[in-house]
């Protein structure tokens, strides 16, 4: 499969600004050595809580954010190390859905104009050219041409998901990097919605990258998986094998802690210590090991590099090949 | 047992701009004495007014037309509104609210708000017989510091000097906690109040509130839309759409074989049961206008013309749960 | 549109502001068509002088004989238009000031609020007297001290709003879809900007008819014969206590007239505030 998006060692610092008459924030390294390919047409989720950096992971991948280190590349072409203007015209083909897709449209414009403004700002320059384009959209995102009059405060939160889509999908991308789409809608909503992302994708021919925490939503619907913890990937895998199989003690400590509608209660395991940890500070080695329930001392000497303990499944820890990979493999000859 | 909560039949009407909301119509629930009721629908159902009516704080335009509040034998629809706030409120029934950064005053320290809370409502401590400010003051601090021990809280003693913006979301929502379960009430309500949180943290909220039912004999009435969060905590669970009450059971009985069409649907919808994506056709009946009879029938598949001419019949489904369903009946 | 004029039109002060704002506002524009003798702006009559409110005259007449009540209504094209003057240029300056000063953190922005503070400082009529010493005193004068002096008002809401703004998420998602800067400031930001600004447009109408009233007063405003409300009142201080009419009655359209630029002001804060601007 091609990698049309690929990351080598990226990593982002945030805040730090000083200058005249402003006071100087420390600055925050919210991404840390991240490298990652996504592959054309497949739904690759990246997981993880707040601090984890995966919002600004995508951020940073869309343009609106400008990497401190690593390189970017699209299509094969490096495309890293740009102001944000100028990222946002390489990249292109990269769009962004918003969580809040009520609050990413502007009040006092109608859907339509919104809609259509995208296809102005890039060129195209024939008023009936637009209307004909933002009309086919609106219905292929389920919505009726005529709506396009009304204003966002007059649609339902479902509603407002699928104009944003139609908002970026105008713009003819190729990778749509989809934050938290499913967060704060009702359950019946939520099918709606990931029903319709699906459709679009073989429709348009697109590829995902989808930023979530809802475990049951990522397991459904994801090729592969990516999990974050405080700035660094320390797994990936594809969907299937890492739901059956997590390697990564943190990993296991997420899938033991999302509720699940599979019969099992909350009491049956217990949680894991302590708060998600804030980027600002960080201890030596690797960051997961104050809470960890395998760390060692040893773990504290460097920070783990993410290493295959089976194909396509990486894993970032230093105590996993020694005790889990004899087990998966186990596990996954029986 | 006896039923520590029982609501009734109860219908309430909401003034608004564009008329009249029948917001509830019909909802009744049961919680039993040391356990935990989940309240699930989706948003518009009126669990938020269910809870402000229980709790007596409807919005001035809201009328209860009909149904009764029962509360340890007493329908707390006739009290009035100084009774609830000296007598029911905080001392008796308990409320966790969404979202803690709206819910904690951001100008107070922690202390005064939550010993505030306790001064107001601790009417055993009078009872004791010392009126001395300070000592009440002591032992009032005392048993917060326990509390947030119990509740994990880094530093009790020094918690009660900090702001609430120096803690965490998850240590907020503990702090929370702690003010509801201050002055001993029997019942606390939880509306959503793991919505905010991260998964891991929400993962310790949740035993932490299976605990404290355990060990403080308090009951939970636990209001979410989140059918996974149920399905771990919950002992009993209700299920509301549009102001009805559909089905009431165990857990278990209903998520192992739902009932009522809604609650079909709604399950069929979750990731985790779902064989595709699809959700509900049709969209949920605005309480301005809503359809007579069941609320559902307009989008039930298995609709029948009597579902419209009246109220659905309380039936029995085959795993025992409560279920307003003329199929049952 | 609509919900916003059905919240507004339960507002009972909110809409007698309006009901008087139309009212001057008619009386501005179709003043010498109403007054019963229009050629008292400048002519006079001294055989009527200082008669008392009668049929004829019901305001009763001025020192030189020429109907009050005529004048009172000529003299509200005066206020009006001395307003609507000074707040537009007040605006004009100041909103692409906030706009500017709003939208990107820097030296730049740091010296336009810092220009702004000092501005704010200066008390309007000591710089309305001031600039009358060294002009000469007239209605020019008065509306460039004025205007000169509240455009800061204008610079602190829109940069407010524009910080605000520029950090919305909707501004977030223009940038995501390729929108350079100047679309996002004037086609994004500046009408979402707006309500605020007529807000405080509004009462800054109603306050500079009453500065400029004062203005008048002191003759540093309008100069004779000019119907300004202001210098009628100042021309009527020697025949008091006798002649009461003379005073009372442009009085009470000052009073009237600011009156209803507060209550319409307030209504549309109201209905402006951000709890209520998003209506779902």
């Amino acid at each position: 499969m091609t990698a049309i998006l690929s990351l080598r060692d990226v990593s982002v610092k945030l805040g730090g600004s000083t200058g005249f008459l402003r006071k100087s924030i420390a600055p925050v390294q919210a991404v840390r050595g991240v490298s990652l390919d996504l592959h054309e047409g497949e739904i690759l989720s990246l997981v993880g809580e707040s601090g984890c950096g995966k919002t600004t992971l995508g951020r940073t991948i869309l343009g609106l954010q400008r990497e401190s280190a690593g390189e970017i590349f699209l299509d094969g072409k490096p495309v890293g190390d740009l102001p944000p203007e100028a990222a946002r015209g390489a990249r292109r083909a990269i769009q962004y859905v918003h969580q809040d897709a009520g609050a990413a449209l502007d009040p006092w414009w109608s859907i339509g104009r919104t809609l259509a403004e995208g296809l102005l700002i890039h060129g195209m320059r024939d008023r009936a050219e637009r209307r004909k384009r933002v009309d086919a959209m609106l219905s292929a995102v389920g919505l009726e041409p005529a709506w396009g009059r009304r204003y966002p405060h007059e649609f339902s939160g479902g509603q407002l998901r699928r104009v944003a889509l139609a908002r970026i999908l105008l713009l003819q991308p190729r990778i749509l990097i989809l934050d938290e789409p499913t967060s704060g809608l009702d359950m019946s909503v939520q099918a709606t919605v990931l029903n319709l992302l699906l459709d679009l994708r073989k429709q348009f021919s697109l590829t995902y990258l989808f930023i979530s925490h809802d475990l049951s939503v990522v397991e459904r619907l994801s090729d592969r998986v990516a999990i974050m913890y405080l700035g660094r990937i320390v797994e990936t895998a594809p969907a299937r094998q890492l739901f059956a199989a997590p390697a990564h003690p943190y990993t296991r400590t997420l899938l033991a802690a999302a509720p699940r509608l599979t019969g099992r209660r909350a009491s049956d395991h217990g949680s894991v210590r302590g708060d998600p940890p804030s980027p600002a500070l960080v201890a030596p080695g690797c960051a997961f090991a104050d809470r960890c329930p395998i760390a060692e001392a040893s773990c504290r000497d460097e920070v783990p590099a993410l290493r295959p303990v089976a194909p396509a499944h990486d894993v970032a820890c230093r105590r996993v090949p020694v005790e889990q990979i004899a087990s998966l493999r186990a596990r996954r000859r029986a | 047992m006896m039923k520590l909560l029982s609501v009734q039949g109860l219908k309430v009407s909401i003034r608004t701009d564009e008329g009249i909301a029948q917001v509830l119509d019909d909802v009744g629930l049961d919680l039993e004495r040391g356990r935990i009721l989940g309240v699930v629908g989706e948003s518009g159902c009126g669990k938020s007014t269910l809870i402000r009516a229980i709790m007596g704080i409807l919005p001035r335009a809201a009328t209860v037309e009909q149904g009764e509040i029962w509360f340890e034998g007493e329908n707390l629809l006739v009290f009035s509104e100084a009774e609830l706030a000296r007598g029911v409120r905080s001392s008796r029934i308990g409320f966790i609210p969404q979202d803690p950064l709206l819910a904690l005053n951001p100008v107070f320290k922690i202390g005064s708000q939550l010993l505030e809370i306790m001064r107001w409502h601790a009417p055993h401590d009078q009872s004791q017989g010392s009126g001395r400010g300070a000592e009440r003051r002591k032992r009032h601090v005392a048993r917060l510091v326990g509390l947030l021990k119990r509740l994990q809280v880094p530093d009790p003693e020094t918690a009660l000097e900090r702001y609430p913006h120096q803690f965490s979301g998850g240590q907020r929502q503990r702090l929370l906690i702690a003010a509801a379960l201050a002055c001993s009430p029997q019942l606390l309500i939880a509306d959503e109040p793991t919505t905010a949180l991260d998964v891991t943290t929400q993962h310790q909220i949740l035993l932490l509130l299976r605990e404290l039912v355990g060990e403080f004999g308090v009951s939970l009435l636990f209001v979410t839309h989140d059918f996974g969060v149920v399905a771990e905590l919950c002992d009993d669970l209700c299920v509301i759409y549009a102001g009805q009450t559909v089905e009431a059971g165990t857990v278990r009985s209903i998520l192992d074989a739902p009932a009522h069409p809604y609650t079909r649907a709604l399950l069929a919808c979750h990731p985790d049961r779902a064989t595709s994506f699809r959700g509900i056709p049709g969209s949920v009946p605005s309480p301005l206008a809503p359809p007579p009879g069941c609320r559902f029938a307009p989008r039930c598949g298995d609709a029948r013309a009597v579902c419209t001419e009246g109220a659905p019949p309380q039936a029995r489904s085959t795993s025992g749960a409560e279920v307003r369903c003329v199929q049952f009946a | 549109m609509r919900p916003i004029l059905r919240k507004l039109s339960r507002d009972l002060p909110a809409m007698l502001g309006l009901a008087i704002v139309v009212f001057v506002l008619l009386l501005a524009i179709f003043g010498p068509l109403i007054a019963p003798y229009p050629e008292d702006a400048a002519s006079s009559h001294l055989t009527r002088r200082l008669r008392p409110p009668s049929a004829d005259y019901l305001f009763g007449t001025d020192n030189l004989g020429r109907d009050i009540f005529s004048r009172v209504i000529l003299g509200a094209r005066g206020a009006l238009s001395i307003a609507l003057t000074v707040v537009t240029v007040a605006m004009l300056i100041g909103v692409p000031l906030g706009l500017v000063a709003g939208f990107r953190r820097g030296w730049l922005s740091e010296t336009i609020m810092r220009v702004t503070d000092v501005v704010l400082a200066i008390p309007q009529l000591v710089l309305a007297l001031a600039l009358a010493q060294l002009m000469s005193p007239s209605l020019e004068t008065a509306m460039l001290a004025l205007s000169l002096t509240y455009w800061p008002f204008f610079t602190r809401i829109v940069y407010a709003e524009t910080r605000r703004l520029s950090a919305s998420m909707f501004v977030d998602a223009l940038r995501g879809v390729g929108a350079g800067t100047g679309r996002i400031v004037f086609l994004h930001i500046l009408p979402n900007s707006i309500s605020p600004v007529i807000v405080r447009a509004t009462i800054g109408l109603g306050f500079t008819i009453l500065v400029a009233a004062v203005l008048g007063f002191l003759g540093m405003g309008a100069t004779p014969p000019a119907p300004d409300w202001g210098l009628t009142i100042a021309e009527s201080r020697v025949y008091l206590p006798k002649a009461w009419w003379y005073v009372t009655f442009p009085g009470l359209a000052i009073l009237i007239t600011v009156m209803g630029f507060n209550l319409l002001g307030d209504g549309l804060r109201d209905l402006v505030d951000p709890r209520i601007r998003r209506s779902r």
